[in-house]
């Protein structure tokens, strides 16, 4: 007893290696144990529908941290274990397999599950999700058997992850119908002059992209997927399915021990749950923001920039999340690259090639610059992203000037915020 | 295995074997050095894996690609001549030697 309990972290992803990396750069000297549920060493999960779909390596080529970059900061690993249950009376979590570990302080980043479709048919072999390393083995080699066996994949769900997936298949030579409800592609985070863009390009790419497509069944035969039938009564066959509808937080423990869950583990700006004692960070949290809002975001810098105020907060200190979110994906050549949020815009202007496609959208709400997503203009993206942490805006005509330099924004607010300061 | 010299911010020096055709970026992952983020795996994407590649080296390396130049126009600590995304620098047998250095901010 005499020794103290260490701090965990529950899950052994993006967040949790962030709080424990974080926690050592802050100075934290006692024990640290991250508890994984998955085999395989804390990995990177991006390239799972990028390059390492089509090209699969070792699993070493994606991770994240290797064991002896934890072990040197005295980070200890426990794979392979699943966490049931916390008890915060007693400071102490229930293992699978009925162990029992002690906490001093708890830390969750539990990530999140890829949603399912609740549909007939859904259970049918050769549906598949993407979440982890052995889901992207699974998909890669349905979409090699489909391109063999010259039978479609399907994927439904025109978000990143489905066309992504997308991309890949038809890289690999697989026939490919994309199916998505609503009537375009990525609508919960792009404007319709992006989505449009990776609708041709998709289409330029030869995808039978199908928009408002309402799912209604997953048809077998033998217990394996063979089509899928929308509910105005179209069927598209179907060698495999890729569900990509979205994710839903992993707060299933964390609402079992009480804590505020609201499509995610409620966290403040510092990242600490309703329990003040308990933080989260990650995919599996909700963050409620100064006015009141909850917003969910599924990012790598998300995982990192909680993770950090997690890290602080377990401290005792005040972290509070400060750069502006940014997130990529890449499709066939065109690589985008989102900063910003553009929840709330009521104006976007764009510079570039719209038809190439090689062009960015900035999103303004009353003037001021909320987001940028550039569609293979790095250049855009970098310096979007210099002034939206700034807190600096260009005007939307200065923004729609291809030989406007965005930098001069940059330039002459740095006398001004000397001044101010 | 050709041998990569890190060097930490605080010039705390790591020499570790890296394997022929993965990245600078990644051994430096595996082992945790500190002063690297690539936070987007090697995508070329986020420019938190810059590194001062030493001077002596500079030339042995392919010259960057367009989007790694437009990348390195903008990274967080200062640019300099011997800036390269090290994502991007893939290890030969003719880097062995090779040295870099991280700087002290990646974001
Ligand atoms: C295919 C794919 C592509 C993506 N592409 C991008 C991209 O291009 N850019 C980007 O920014 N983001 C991307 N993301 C999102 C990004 O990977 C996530 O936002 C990030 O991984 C979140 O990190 P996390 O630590 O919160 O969750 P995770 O990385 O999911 O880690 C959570 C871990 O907790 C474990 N766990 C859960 N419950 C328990 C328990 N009870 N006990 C023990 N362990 C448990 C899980 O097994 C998991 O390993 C992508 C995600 C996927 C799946
Ligand atoms: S790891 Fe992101 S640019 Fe190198």
């Amino acid at each position: 007893m005499g020794s103290q309990a260490p701090i965990v972290i529950v899950g052994a992803g993006q967040a949790g290696v962030q709080i424990a990396e974080s926690l050592r750069q802050q100075g934290y000297d006692g024990g640290l144990l991250l508890v994984g549920e998955e085999p395989h060493p804390p990995y990177q999960r991006p390239p799972l529908s990028k390059k390492w779909l089509t090209e699969p390596g070792a699993s070493q080529a994606l991770s994240l941290r290797g064991p002896e970059a934890l072990s040197r900061r005295r980070i200890e690993l426990r794979l392979d274990t699943r966490v049931l249950a916390i008890d915060r009376a007693g400071s102490r979590l229930q293992l699978a397999g009925g162990e029992e570990l002690r906490y001093g302080q708890l830390a969750l980043a539990t990530g999140a599950r890829p949603r399912t479709l609740s549909l007939p048919g859904a259970q049918l072999e050769g549906v598949l999700a993407l979440r982890t390393i052995g889901d992207s083995l699974r998909i890669g080699a349905a979409i090699r058997r489909c391109a063999a066996e010259q039978r479609p994949l399907v994927v439904i769900g025109g978000g990143f992850i489905g066309l992504e997936v997308a991309a890949g298949a038809r890289k690999l030579g697989a026939e490919v119908t994309v199916l998505e409800g609503l009537p375009r592609l990525m609508s919960r985070v792009a404007a319709p002059i992006v989505s449009e863009a990776f609708e041709r390009v998709h289409r330029a790419h030869g995808v039978n992209l199908v928009l408002g497509a309402q799912v209604a069944e997953l048809v077998g035969h033998e217990g394996r997927v063979q089509a899928v039938r929308c509910a105005d009564g179209r069927e598209f066959p179907a060698g495999a399915v890729v569900v990509g509808i979205g994710v839903a937080a992993d707060d299933a423990l964390a609402a079992a021990a009480g804590l505020a869950c609201e499509r995610g583990i409620v966290v403040d700006e510092c990242a600490r749950s309703s329990d003040p004692a308990i933080v989260a960070a990650g995919d599996c949290s909700a963050r409620r923001l100064a006015d009141g809002r909850l917003l969910r975001l599924e990012s790598v810098h998300n995982a990192v920039e909680q993770g950090q105020s997690a890290a602080a907060a377990l401290m005792g200190h005040e972290r509070p999340f400060r750069s502006t979110p940014w997130f990529w994906s890449d499709q066939y050549d065109v690589k985008l690259q989102m900063v910003g949020l553009s929840h709330g815009f009521d104006q976007v202007v764009t510079r570039g090639d719209l038809e190439r496609p090689a062009f960015s959208a900035f999103y303004f709400r009353a003037g001021r610059l909320l987001a940028v997503d550039s569609l293979s203009r790095v250049q855009d993206h970098m310096k979007s992203k210099r002034l939206l942490d700034a807190g600096l805006s260009p005007t939307p005509a200065q923004a729609a000037d291809a030989n406007f330099d965005l930098q001069s924004v940059l330039q002459q607010a740095r006398p001004a915020t000397a001044d101010g300061a | 295995m050709p041998q990569v010299t890190y060097i930490e911010p605080d010039g705390h020096r790591v020499t570790l074997g890296v394997e022929i055709g993965t990245s600078v970026m990644r051994g430096a992952m595996d082992a945790g050095v500190s002063g690297i983020e690539a936070l987007c795996g090697g995508n070329c994407a986020c420019a938190t894996c810059h590194c001062y590649v030493d001077g002596a080296w500079l030339e042995q390396l392919p010259p960057p690609a367009v989007d790694e130049r437009l990348m390195l126009e903008n990274v967080a600590a200062e640019r300099r001549s011997t800036s390269r995304l090290s994502c991007q620098l893939t290890v030969t047998a003719a880097l062995d030697g090779l040295i870099v250095q991280f700087p002290d901010r990646q974001s």
